[in-house]
């Protein structure tokens, strides 16, 4: 066993409790920790195929903005955990089946029955690269140029997103209170503070 | 590796001029629009149409004698492509002009409305362009998300919001649905271009290979079904065509059912031809049950906007007729019944625009009781339209279902041919019932009709047209059998 493989069995092994850690830890906001955690490994794992691009784009896009965003709203929402638990057990049959099922279609295909897997020679075949060898450049080189379009279109796209977004929310509603930054600078002690003469009171 | 040997010469962008031009003056018009004080708002609205006018003019400059390819071989221009991108913009263009007064009247003339729409147009001549399975994902979403902006337009209608929202979800299941379809054919063909496709469909597909590209098939035949709006996928086309506002509604029920076809074409035709056999089944099927279910529960709405929505899927429901024949002359004869199609659709749910005024929407069927003694000439206008989407002789829906209809009968289905003349009949009569109330009842109020000359205009030559095809349907019907030639 070299070093790769012994760094690949412990992120992969990581990758697996960490995510049987989403679905059984009680609270959704160490759920969300633990998805976290294994996006993290899943990124080490794309390094360690020399996908370097995307195993920062994950830790980026993923781990740093949208799983915050989740914590964000995990913990704004108030989350009736025991209401939630209700009928766990009457749901646990089909859930059951389910993963049953699933499981064996995973089997009968990527299963030691199935040649095209089970051929692990093929799987040693794979392609290594020197340290001048850059994933980033070659991904780059494509998207600039095979896919100019797709990608220059994926960008229109973002920006409809941004305006339409921005037309359907910058609104002035009648009723709603907004400051008025103007107005408020403006103000003179006058509007605010009324003085007035009265007779000093005095204890008894 | 290609991208060394790259030039600009393989990109070929002169190819997709339009499509650039369309996308800068769409941004063009955003920051125009920015600065542009609220009295000079026209400006937006002038510059949205003479970007049309002027991608018209491009894209017929456009040769059309052989196919070009462009960005390498993302992007196709050839004769498909070029009819149903000259309709779509011209289609957009009256869209445009009926909007004008609707929004001003209703204080929502804003620059998004244009420049929501230049997207959406651009998108959909991106769909109708694509070489690609990936091209026409990004055209579609493109499309979409414009148009579910464009239904919420007016943020305070909740009706409007609510459409929205259910356009929404429903849009986005079909596009997962789509893209899970495109993901399974792109697993077993190893492309995502549909010549490749194509040609790996027809050489050495194993049984068990077939069984795993009708699976993908099936996921695109339910998505093409949702985004046209066949049944059983049709159920979000009432909701939304009544909740959106009068102008969104034509923008949606006309030019993106040109999309539509033309996504079809590329996908099912083009891409997955090899599988004909087996898509024409379930074509069959959403055909059948559209003409059904369009037509009998379209004669129980009172509101003239779900009663079009309901003509709509009947409508998708005779195109897909043309496709179901499998035959040049069939597929010539869909996008025929598809651009006559547009042409009502726009025709009609402008007529409903020109009748709201400030406060009114004249939505619902009593509204247009006795138009005849408040304007005779635009009930002249509405019964030409009515008629044509009847299929009554001599307007263009007439050809455009004899066309259909001989087009199946051709390949021998003529049982197919009878269920879609009987559901045409039953078909009449709600069409039929509009004439009667505009002629024969009593008006129930006699203000006249107040719009502008540009939109009673367009509206007239949008009417007259429909009848002047009919008349003369030889142009239109060369131009289609060209294409497919």
């Amino acid at each position: 066993m070299t070093i790769t493989d012994f760094l690949f069995f412990v992120f992969a092994g990581m990758v697996i409790m960490s995510a049987l850690g989403v679905v059984t830890s009680k609270n959704p906001v160490h759920s969300i920790m633990f998805l976290v955690l294994t996006f993290f490994c899943s990124a080490a794992i794309w390094l360690m195929l020399e996908a370097e691009f995307l195993a920062i784009i994950l830790v980026l896009v993923y781990v740093g903005a949208v799983m915050v965003l989740f914590l964000f709203v995990v913990m704004m929402l108030d989350i009736n955990i025991v209401k939630m638990r209700q009928g766990f057990v009457s749901y646990l049959p089909v859930g059951i089946a389910f993963a049953v099922v699933i499981l064996a279609i995973m089997v009968w295909v990527v299963g030691p029955a199935s040649p095209d897997v089970s051929n692990t020679a093929a799987l040693h075949q794979a392609v290594t690269h020197g340290a001048d060898y850059s994933n980033t450049k070659m991904l780059g080189k494509i998207i600039y140029t095979d896919y100019v379009l797709a990608f220059e279109i994926a960008a229109v796209i973002l920006l409809v997103a941004i305006i339409a977004a921005i037309s359907l929310t910058l609104r002035r509603r009648p009723g709603t209170k907004h400051q008025i930054p103007g107005e408020q600078i403006k103000v003179k002690r006058d509007d605010r503070l009324k003085i007035i003469s009265m007779e000093a009171e005095v204890k008894k | 590796m290609t991208a060394e040997i790259i030039t600009m010469g393989s990109l070929n962008i002169v190819t997709a001029m339009p499509e650039i031009f369309l996308l800068i003056m769409a941004c063009l018009v955003l920051l125009v629009d920015l600065y542009l004080p609220a009295e000079k708002r026209q400006l937006t609205y002038l510059l949205a149409q003479l970007s049309l006018i002027i991608t018209l003019v491009l894209m017929l400059m456009n040769p059309v004698t052989h196919t070009t390819l462009a960005f390498n071989e993302f992007y196709i221009h050839d004769p498909l492509s070029q009819v149903l991108k000259s309709f779509i913009l011209i289609i957009s263009f009256g869209v445009f002009v009926y909007s004008r007064d609707y929004l001003a009247q209703r204080n929502i003339f804003k620059g998004e409305f244009y420049v929501l729409g230049l997207f959406a147009i651009a998108g959909m001549m991106l769909m109708v362009s694509a070489n690609n399975m990936l091209m026409l994902y990004l055209g579609l979403e493109l499309l979409s998300l414009c148009l579910y902006a464009l239904v919420a337009y007016n943020r305070d209608n909740a009706k409007a919001s609510e459409a929205a929202m259910k356009y929404f979800i429903l849009g986005a299941i079909a596009s997962g649905m789509l893209l899970y379809g495109m993901s399974i054919i792109y697993g077993l063909t190893g492309s995502l271009k549909f010549t490749d496709i194509a040609t790996a469909v027809a050489t050495g597909t194993n049984s068990a290979q077939h069984i795993g590209l009708v699976f993908g098939l099936v996921f695109i035949v339910v998505a093409i079904g949702f985004k046209l709006g066949a049944v059983p996928f049709h159920m979000w086309i009432p909701d939304v065509y009544h909740g959106a506002p009068t102008v969104v509604t034509v923008f949606i029920g006309s030019a993106p059912k040109l999309a539509g076809f033309a996504m079809f074409m590329r996908l099912l035709v083009e891409g997955l031809g090899g599988l004909q056999a087996d898509w024409q089944q379930m074509v069959i099927v959403l055909s059948v049950l559209s003409m059904a279910v369009g037509n009998i529960v379209a004669i129980a709405q009172a509101n003239l906007k779900r009663m079009l929505a309901y003509s709509t899927i009947s409508h998708i429901g005779f195109l897909l007729l043309g496709i179901i024949a499998t035959t040049p002359d069939g597929y010539a004869a869909a996008m025929f019944y598809t651009i006559s199609y547009a042409l009502m659709a726009l025709g009609g749910f402008g007529m409903i625009i020109l009748m709201a005024r400030k406060g009114f929407e004249a939505e619902n069927i009593a509204d247009f009781a006795g138009l005849n003694q408040r304007s005779p000439w635009f009930a002249f206008i509405m019964s030409i339209l009515m008629l044509s989407m009847a299929g009554v002789p001599p307007t263009l829906g007439f050809w455009a279902k004899v066309a259909v209809i001989s087009a199946v009968i051709d390949v021998n289905m003529v049982w197919l041919a009878i269920l879609a003349v009987i559901f045409s009949i039953v078909g009449v009569f709600y069409y039929i019932r509009i004439i009667k109330v505009m002629y024969f009842d009593e008006a129930t109020e006699n203000t006249p009709i107040e719009c502008g000359r540009d939109m009673q205009l367009t509206l007239s030559t949008n009417g007259l047209a429909i009848l002047a095809l009919g008349l003369y349907p030889a142009a239109l019907m060369a131009l289609c059998v060209s294409v497919f030639k």
